[in-house]
């Protein structure tokens, strides 16, 4: 036997022309992880980091003690905003195609991460979103139209044009500005939460970041400051299983799990399923629960796939299996949802259908009204003015002669 | 010699690196299997197999940090920073450690470390995208800053850097991957086949670090300028009908004050055009030198052309982008009778 050193290289489970493979993806039945006490320590619920929390079975049940019993009502309205996320990001994906805008990124096959988790919250908790999270959005109520503008970078950009697309904030909706640098938010939102408790207020801090992001020091910094000071914090790891063409593994997914980088700080480590809206609104409400009640941080690792490519930049048939996610063993969490609310008889594929037509509609009628704003090509632009205004407070000399120089260079 | 644009041939420096020195690795995110998000390391993991071409996780401290670690035990990294705009993570162990190792131990340590990245606009990327942030390393007691600006000089210049002993950032003007590109987004795309420097030889050379290149002779003013701004700086002065003398610096340290200075007391005028931001850029380092060495010489102040001192705007790449017309302004100005 070969007993000098050598270099461990993970492994991505299949690449193009491979048949897909998700035997490493460890699965618990639903209903089957015990639900503690929010106020359990970190040491005592050590197995809800390998454990994958789950509620709705293949058939959609719920099932279990991680079960919210939300009333139907909610759950539709999580259905609407899960498949609302999914036609924007669809019709937005062949805008881009198309040449309307310069960028996209789809959620697809996530939707449950970010509705689920936001409709979870309350209001006055503030969100520090990654690039993928436009399901928060588009559940606190973000008009589609100013969500357009902003990938248009047109005359009603919130961001001014200086943001590529999907880079969106909303202070009225508590939404953080989104960076595209990784995983910068996540000791952000620990810092929020911490000034939170400071104030003395009862309002949390929630951040996501993708696993592959978790092998940024940030990361690391918001487990360490969320643990000495009990921030009341819920740092979300999105699990999708690939970082543009890195596999998970590559960020340090197959010796534990990424919840279980939690209990090594001391703070409560949870997997869901990321694909079962009830599981993330269910763990997203114990979380809060416990920062609310002074129990401190929650990492929560939301077990999911990335359906579809990184960005428009981007082309998966390059590094993984064909059609993979369509063997994905967590299924969509649209289809879920649905199916559950059908069994319950709340819903039928006829309300679905006409559903789906009111959302298409609201998209089309949007991207009308946005478009009227501006677009990178036509008419009417932004002020190239506006380029120097916010670097500062006030404009400073230097910055005022720089916009002279560009008048003129314009003129 | 080859028709190559300049990813191939920075993937070919990279190979020939590669085959003449076992100790060569390379290591970034994306850059194995997938062979890099343009391309550049593309085949390479096929070729020389996984424990030297290493897909890493997203850490660029990580990255730069075990880049080092290595280099002090034999091998020769070459480290990729996926965009210039994601090596803040890794700054302080390139600032703080990579730089100083041979100093701080009198000569026990060194790390030949080569940080590739990708770097400027032009191609929509917005803010964090599109920067351009080499004055950040320039600054850096103990670093050598190369950017290239065409492939041939990126082949030689790479394997140079690779095979110098001291660490080098190295910057690739992403808008000239695939062709030179004069500052004018809306002429259609021009492939580096049509460029002599798009002629690469396939085997191993090296272009020295340190050394100017004078692209344009001229007698009437000189531009010194690096990356993406010498084909805007040429297409400008052909717009005027001025005789420039253009000067490619390739690597901005060390720099080479010969070259520029005896340009400038040649011609007694000077603009100096970067894509960077204005204030702290590369380009005022410049202008110091030639007030120290040609201040005498000079027939006028000397020109800054550079991008604007805000964060590189989505919406306003070209209003940003210092193009073709602010280099006519600067050169207009700096030819003005005295």
């Amino acid at each position: 036997m070969n007993k000098r050193s050598r270099l461990h290289i993970p492994r991505a489970p299949a690449r193009p022309g491979e048949k897909p493979d998700f035997r490493y993806v460890q699965l618990s039945p639903a209903g089957a992880v015990a639900r503690p006490d929010v106020n359990a320590r970190a040491r005592e619920i050590e197995h809800l980091a390998t454990d994958l929390v789950r509620v709705l079975d293949d058939d959609g049940r719920a099932l279990g003690p991680w079960d919210p019993h939300l009333d139907a009502a909610e759950l539709q309205v999580g259905l609407r905003h899960m498949l609302l996320t999914r036609i924007y990001d669809d019709r937005m994906q062949r805008t881009q195609r198309a040449g309307k805008i310069t960028f996209y990124m789809r959620s697809l096959g996530e939707e449950a991460v970010s509705v689920a988790a936001c409709m979870a919250l309350k209001p006055g908790d503030m969100l520090f979103p990654s690039y993928r999270n436009q399901g928060l959005h588009i559940t606190r109520g973000l008009s589609l139209v100013d969500m357009m503008c902003q990938l248009l970078s047109n005359t009603r950009d919130m961001c001014k044009g200086r943001q590529l697309p999907v880079m969106y904030h909303s202070r009225a909706a508590n939404i953080f500005t989104i960076s595209g640098n990784l995983a910068t938010q996540l000791p952000q939102a620990v810092g929020w939460a911490m000034a939170a408790a400071i104030k003395g207020e009862d309002h949390l801090a929630a951040g996501w970041l993708g696993e592959g992001s978790t092998a940024e020091a940030d990361f690391h910094y918001a487990l360490l400051f969320a643990s000495v000071y009990q921030a009341p914090a819920i740092l979300n790891v999105v699990n999708n299983q690939w970082a543009i063409s890195t596999f998970q593994g590559f960020a340090g997914g197959e010796q534990r799990s990424f919840a279980a980088r939690g209990p090594g700080y001391g703070i409560p480590g949870v997997r869901v399923d990321g694909n079962d809206f009830l599981a993330v609104y269910a763990v997203t409400r114990w979380a809060a629960e416990r920062a609310r009640t002074g129990a401190g941080p929650t990492l929560i690792e939301h077990v999911t796939y990335r359906a579809a490519a990184h960005s428009t930049s981007d082309d998966p048939s390059r590094y993984r299996a064909k059609d993979d996610h369509l063997h994905w063993p967590l299924g969509d969490p649209v289809e879920r949802l649905k199916r559950h609310l059908i069994r319950l008889g709340e819903w039928s594929e006829e309300r679905h259908q006409a559903l789906t037509a009111e959302l298409e509609a609201l998209v089309a009628a949007s991207w009308k009204e946005a478009v009227t704003h501006g677009t990178l090509t036509e008419g009417p632009n932004l002020d190239p003015d506006l380029m120097f205004e916010d670097v500062f407070e006030e404009m400073p000399p230097h910055l005022i002669k720089q916009r002279a120089a560009l008048r003129k260079e314009r003129s | 010699m080859a028709q190559m644009n300049m990813i191939q041939a920075l993937n070919s420096a990279m190979d020939i690196a590669m085959g003449r020195d076992p100790a060569v690795v390379l290591m970034g995110e994306d850059i194995g299997y997938f062979g890099g998000v343009f391309r550049v390391t593309d085949g390479l993991q096929r070729k020389y197999g996984e424990h030297r071409v290493i897909d890493s996780p997203i850490a660029e401290g990580g990255i730069v940090a075990t880049a080092i670690g290595m280099a002090v035990n034999g091998l020769r990294p070459v480290a990729e920073i996926q965009f210039a705009d994601y090596i803040y993570p890794g700054y302080d162990q390139i600032v703080s450690e990579l730089a100083r190792l041979r100093y701080r131990s009198a000569g026990a340590f060194c790390a030949p470390v080569t940080i590739r990245t990708p770097c400027g606009g032009g191609i929509r990327g917005g803010q964090t995208h599109s920067q351009s942030p080499e004055a950040l390393f320039t600054h850096v007691a103990g670093l050598k800053v190369v950017m290239p600006s065409n492939p041939f000089d990126a082949k030689g210049l790479l394997i140079a850097a690779i095979e110098d002993d001291d660490p080098v950032v190295f910057f690739e003007p992403k808008r000239l991957y695939n062709g030179p590109f004069d500052g004018d987004p809306h002429k259609p795309a021009v492939p580096w086949s049509t460029h002599p420097k798009g002629e690469v030889p396939d085997g191993h050379y090296t272009v020295p670090l340190g050394r100017a290149e004078i692209v344009r002779a001229g007698s009437a003013v000189t531009i010194v300028t690096y990356g993406t701004m010498v084909y805007v700086a040429a297409a400008a002065a052909a717009n005027l009908g001025v005789d420039a003398e253009i000067i490619d610096l390739r690597t901005l340290a060390p720099l080479d004050t010969d070259a520029i200075c005896t340009s400038v007391k040649k011609t007694g005028r000077c603009v100096v055009a970067h894509e960077a931001t204005r204030m702290s850029g590369f380009g005022a380092e410049i202008l110091s030198v030639l007030q120290e060495e040609c201040f005498y010489d000079l027939e006028a102040p000397i020109q800054r052309v550079t991008g604007w001192d805000t964060p590189y705007p989505h919406a306003f790449e070209w209003e940003y982008f210092p193009g073709q017309k602010r280099v006519e302004l600067a050169l207009r100005a700096v030819m003005e009778p005295a």
